[in-house]
Parts: C-alpha cells; structure tokens; sequence
C-alpha cells in the first residue's frame, strides 16, 4: 500500500516483509509494473496497457514466483476468495500434477496483469492490484496422490472442540486456492478462471468470500478490524525474523522446506448477543480497548500486557477469561500468523445479521503452535458466548515455484 | 526443444526476440514476458538463437476426450518477409489449417487455402472463432494440463515445433462448412460439460 495516490507504487512490503519478499522474488513491486508494462504485447483485442494500469492500486503487482508462495506474509489484500476443492475420484497423482500445472500457469499469469491462457475476459486480467494466488493441500490430495508419506505430519484433522458446531458445508477440502487482492473484481475473475480450469478434476466444495478494509483507508501496517470493532492481529509475529520463524519450515525435503500450513475457521459472531454488552464488558471480555486495541493495562496496542497488575478490589485487570489472557503466547516460535477477513451475509427477515470471521491461522506446525492455543481458548474465554466456529478445515502450503516449475511439483513430482 | 536449422535471411536480433518469446511460451508457467523470464527457459534457445521462424506467443491447445480439437495462440513475425505456415503435425491426430467464414449468415469452418500468412513485422492470432490449427481425429485423448508438441511446416520447407498447454475450454463453439466432416462435438473437457452455443 502506497502512502499517496502520486507515490509510484514502490513497495513498502519490501520493507515490512523483507525475508519473505526477498524469498518470494527479488522485484519490488514497482519493477514487476515497469517491466510487465514495458513488456506487454497480448493479444490485439486487449486495449494498450498504459491507459488502463494508469491508477496506482490496480496495477500493483506481488510476485508469484519463488522459494515461497506468496498471500502468506504478505501484506493483507483487501478482497479474499478461498475456494476448497474435492478431488474427483480417480484424480491420481498424474492427474493433480496436470491440474496443478494449469493452475500455475493461471495463477502466474494473473497475478502479473496478464490474462490467463485462453482467458475469455482478457481485459480482466490487467489490473492485478496485488492479487496473490496459494494453493493448499488437504489431507485428501496425499492420499488422492498416494504421497501421504510427504504430508507434513500436522497436517490432519483437527480434534474436536467443546465450542465447535462445525457444519459440513464450511468444513474440509482436498485442495483450497486462496484468491486475495485489493480489487474485488479481480479476485472474482482469478476464482472464475481457476474454478473452470479445476472442473475436470474436482468440485467446489465451499467457497468463503471476506474482506478487510480497502487499500488507503489506513495506512499501511495497521491491525485489522472485525465486526465486532475489535482489532484483530495485534499478536501476530512481526515481519521478519519472528514471523520467518513462526511461519516456514525452515529445513527438511524439498517438499517440506519453505512450506507453512493453514487453519481456516469460519465463525459466526452473533452481533444480537454481543450488542446487549456495554462497552466495560465488551473490553472485559477481550482484555483489551476497543478504541486503541491496548491490554487494559496499557496505554498502546502493543504493550505487553500486565497480567499480574490487580485493582482497588483485588481483581487483576486483565481478567483471566479473557481473550488476550487465554491466547497470549510470548515465543515467536509458538506464535501463530493471522490473517482474517470478515464476512457479512444477508440479514434475516427480522433483522439478524449473517456476520462473522473467516480465521486464518499460518503456522510452521499446527500441533505446536495453533492447537495449544486452541485447546485454552475452547476451555475457557469469555469470547466464545458470542463466536461460534461453523467450519473447519486444514491444509499444508507447500513451497513456491520458480518460472517454469509448478506450484505441488515438490510433492507430486 | 528442437528447431529447425538457422534461417539466414533473417536478422539476426529479430531472430534473437522471436526465440526469446518462443522460449517463454515453451516453459508453460506463465511466466511474463519481462527480460528475467525469458532468461528463465531452457538453455537451449539461447544456445542457439537463430533457431526459430516465427515467435510463438501463449499456445494451447483446447482439451478434447476423442474427435477433434483445435491449437491456438499468437504467432509473432519479427522479420522484414511475410511468412506463411503451410501446415501443421502433431503425433495425436492429423491437422489441418483452419479458417472461421461467413456462409449463408453462419460463421463455418473451413481449411485455410494456401496457407497462414504472418505479414512482416506483424502478430497473427490463431484463436477460437478464427483461424486455428485443427487436429482432426485423436487419437488419445488430450486432457487438461497435458503438454502437446506441435510442428510447423512453412512455404520455404523449413519447420518449427512448439509445445502447447491443453486447456479445458467450452467457448466459441464452431461448425463445419457442409460436407466438410461431422460437428464439433466430443471437445468439452469432460463428459458432463456440455457445449454452450457460440457467443
């Protein structure tokens, strides 16, 4: 996100994310648009880039290729699709490898402002604005593939939670792409293009639409907001070193390096319930403020919380069913990354809002690091009387590509 | 990749672009068009960069179980001579060289007389609803994410081949000029995807 709408689209990712670029691919942003612009020569009934890409969110690039996929680390779009896919029977290992070969190839097209391969709404695939494409992999895919022996090991059903009511239309998937980018549009152009060309060898699932704010509302950087006001993220691991560690498997076979997985939850936030709280109980129920995002013991979102500190009636301030008390995690190492976008259906009849978080949490290891969170949270916070997870699903993200390779070519090769 | 021997007639930097853009369209992934991509292909085509005829950009080819099926893509001429594509062969199917007409109010297919010409200094599309290499009778189906090679033969005899992604695609129905084998159908990617009209 640029500063300014006059500020050539230079990428301050670069800075806040520098490993994960770096390993992502050694353009900037701004070099990826001079030399797609320069370069372009698509078909005659595209209309001549310079025109369209002339506004400066829509023709920021991410790179696609690298040791890592990209929409990880990187900066939150605006827009994200995540489409889970059931394999159908029969796909083997062959037949993954051919779908996974086109699907890079849309996917590396696309998120570079060119349209995809046979693209029948080509003037659609100009304006990336930062759209990321991932790819996941599902319990299902290794045994689909017959490499279960390369699935990373915590990458299996989730055990059951006290809290869950998991509905089947939200839960599981063979293979998710994840479609991010800070243009609605574009991100339902890439799904289209990508669900057509996974008809002939799976079916969609579910799909989970969210947003975020939209690029230069705020600046750059910020904490993201749910639907019920509070900032959401302030914990994450900070770009760099810390999210590195938490993030990427660091070592191992070529499938497994620069891998990380995901959880994704949809839960549905129940806006009826939570409006009768006032404002204390609302900030009780987190441990934090709901203005600065601070721990009720502190004064700016990212002090560290005082846990121990008590008031004039003996009570700590920070109470110990609190949100931030039951998921606070201090070893970047056992942090996880969170990536949420909410998601606001129709209302009822009578009023009642369809609103909600789709969670997104990217862990090197969901055994160590997201689970023990998990377990605390379903045991006790006091924001479960007003959230309920309806879905669930995990997948591994294998590592990127280099041009000419295939997203899964490590694990399927 | 394999090519055919150096045309002399041909500058040699619009022979280099064309082998750069062929490169990239042979490595399949999408890679950009920018410098660091074409970097990117095999070692052969900057080994010998004279090698190709004509720039190849973005081919594929239209998954089909059985029947036909048609390759497309964008075929660059960076010379100073038009150049014209007499025919096609692949190892699946007999080709022929395809055209879209108007005939009696209907958009028909019909074999390309004398040939596809690539004006100097120009692009031509092979797309769906026009011109198109036509592969007339699979013998195997060509199924999505396949990789397919394709051979050009041009009017000097010299050939070029080129590989081409199959894609699974349901646009742009077309229909035969009477008389001029059966219907296109058996191309959609999957049984139970059936074919749309032509838009």
């Amino acid at each position: 996100m640029t500063q300014t709408p006059s500020v050539r689209p230079v990428s301050r990712r670069g800075l806040l994310t520098g490993g994960a670029l770096a390993a992502g691919g050694a353009l900037a942003g701004g070099a990826a648009i001079a030399a797609t612009r320069s370069g372009r020569t698509g078909p005659p009934s595209v209309p001549a880039a310079d025109t369209t890409l002339a506004a400066t969110v829509g023709g920021l690039v991410e790179p696609f290729h690298g040791a890592r996929q990209a929409g990880v680390a990187t900066e939150p779009q605006a827009h994200a699709s995540f489409v889970a896919l059931t394999l159908r029977t029969g796909v083997d290992r062959a037949a993954l490898g051919r779908m996974l070969r086109l699907l890079t190839d849309d996917a590396a097209r696309l998120t570079q402002g060119r349209p995809a391969l046979a693209d029948t709404e080509a003037e659609l695939g100009l304006l990336p604005a930062r759209l990321t494409v991932t790819f996941g992999f599902g319990p299902g895919l290794y045994r689909a593939a017959g490499v279960d022996d390369r699935r990373p090991a915590s990458v299996t059903d989730l055990p059951s939670f006290r809290i869950d009511r998991l509905q089947p239309a939200w839960s599981g998937g063979d293979l998710l792409l994840q479609i991010c980018a800070d243009d609605a549009l574009t991100v339902a152009h890439a799904q289209r293009v990508l669900v057509k060309d996974s008809r002939p060898f799976a079916t969609v699932r579910w799909v989970q639409q969210g947003f975020r704010r939209s690029p230069g509302v705020e600046p750059g950087g910020h904490t993201q907001r749910n639907l019920f006001g509070q900032l959401d993220g302030t914990a994450n691991p900070r770009p760099g070193a810390p999210m590195d560690a938490a993030l990427w498997a660091p070592d191992g076979p070529a499938w497994l390096r620069d891998s990380t997985t995901l959880v994704i939850r949809r839960i549905s936030m129940n806006m009826e319930t939570w409006d009768l709280l006032g404002r204390t109980d609302r900030e009780l129920a987190v441990g934090r403020r709901l203005d600065t995002g601070a721990p009720l013991t502190g004064t700016a979102e990212h002090d560290e919380p005082d846990f121990a500190a008590t008031d004039a009636d003996g009570l700590t301030v920070i109470p110990d069913f609190s949100h931030l008390t039951r998921a606070h995690v201090t070893d970047d190492r056992l942090k996880i990354l969170r990536r949420p976008y909410n998601y606001d259906g129709v209302p009822t009849a009578e009023g009642h809002a369809d609103s909600g978080l789709i969670f997104t949490s990217y862990q090197a290891d969901i055994a160590r690091q997201y689970l023990p969170i998990q377990r605390r949270l379903a045991e006790r916070d006091l924001l479960n009387e007003w959230t309920t997870p309806i879905g669930s699903a995990v997948f591994a993200i294998p590592p990127g590509c280099k041009p000419g390779g295939w997203v899964g070519e490590q694990v399927l090769g | 990749m394999r090519t055919t021997s150096p045309n002399a007639s041909r500058r040699r930097s619009a022979a280099i672009l064309a082998a750069a853009i062929l490169t990239v369209g042979v490595a399949g992934c999408g890679s950009s068009d920018s410098p660091s991509a074409a970097q990117a292909g095999p070692p052969a085509a900057s080994a010998n960069p004279d090698a190709g005829v004509l720039g190849i950009r973005d081919p594929w080819v239209k998954a089909a179980d059985k029947g036909m099926t048609a390759a497309f893509g964008t075929l660059v001429n960076d010379g100073d001579a038009d150049i014209t594509v007499t025919g096609a062969t692949t190892s699946l199917s007999p080709m022929e060289l395809h055209e879209m007409t108007m005939k009696d109010g209907k958009m028909v297919m019909q074999q390309k007389q004398g040939g596809i010409v690539i004006k100097a200094k120009s692009t031509h599309a092979l797309e769906p609803g026009g011109d198109h290499l036509m592969l007339m009778n699979l013998t195997k189906p060509v199924q999505a994410g396949d990789e397919l090679t394709f051979t050009l033969t041009f009017a000097d005899g010299k050939t070029q081949q080129f590989r081409a992604m199959a894609k699974p695609f349901t646009g742009a129905q077309e229909s035969y000029a009477p008389g001029h084998g059966e219907p296109m159908t058996g191309m959609s990617a999957t049984p139970e995807m059936s074919m749309s009209p032509a838009s």
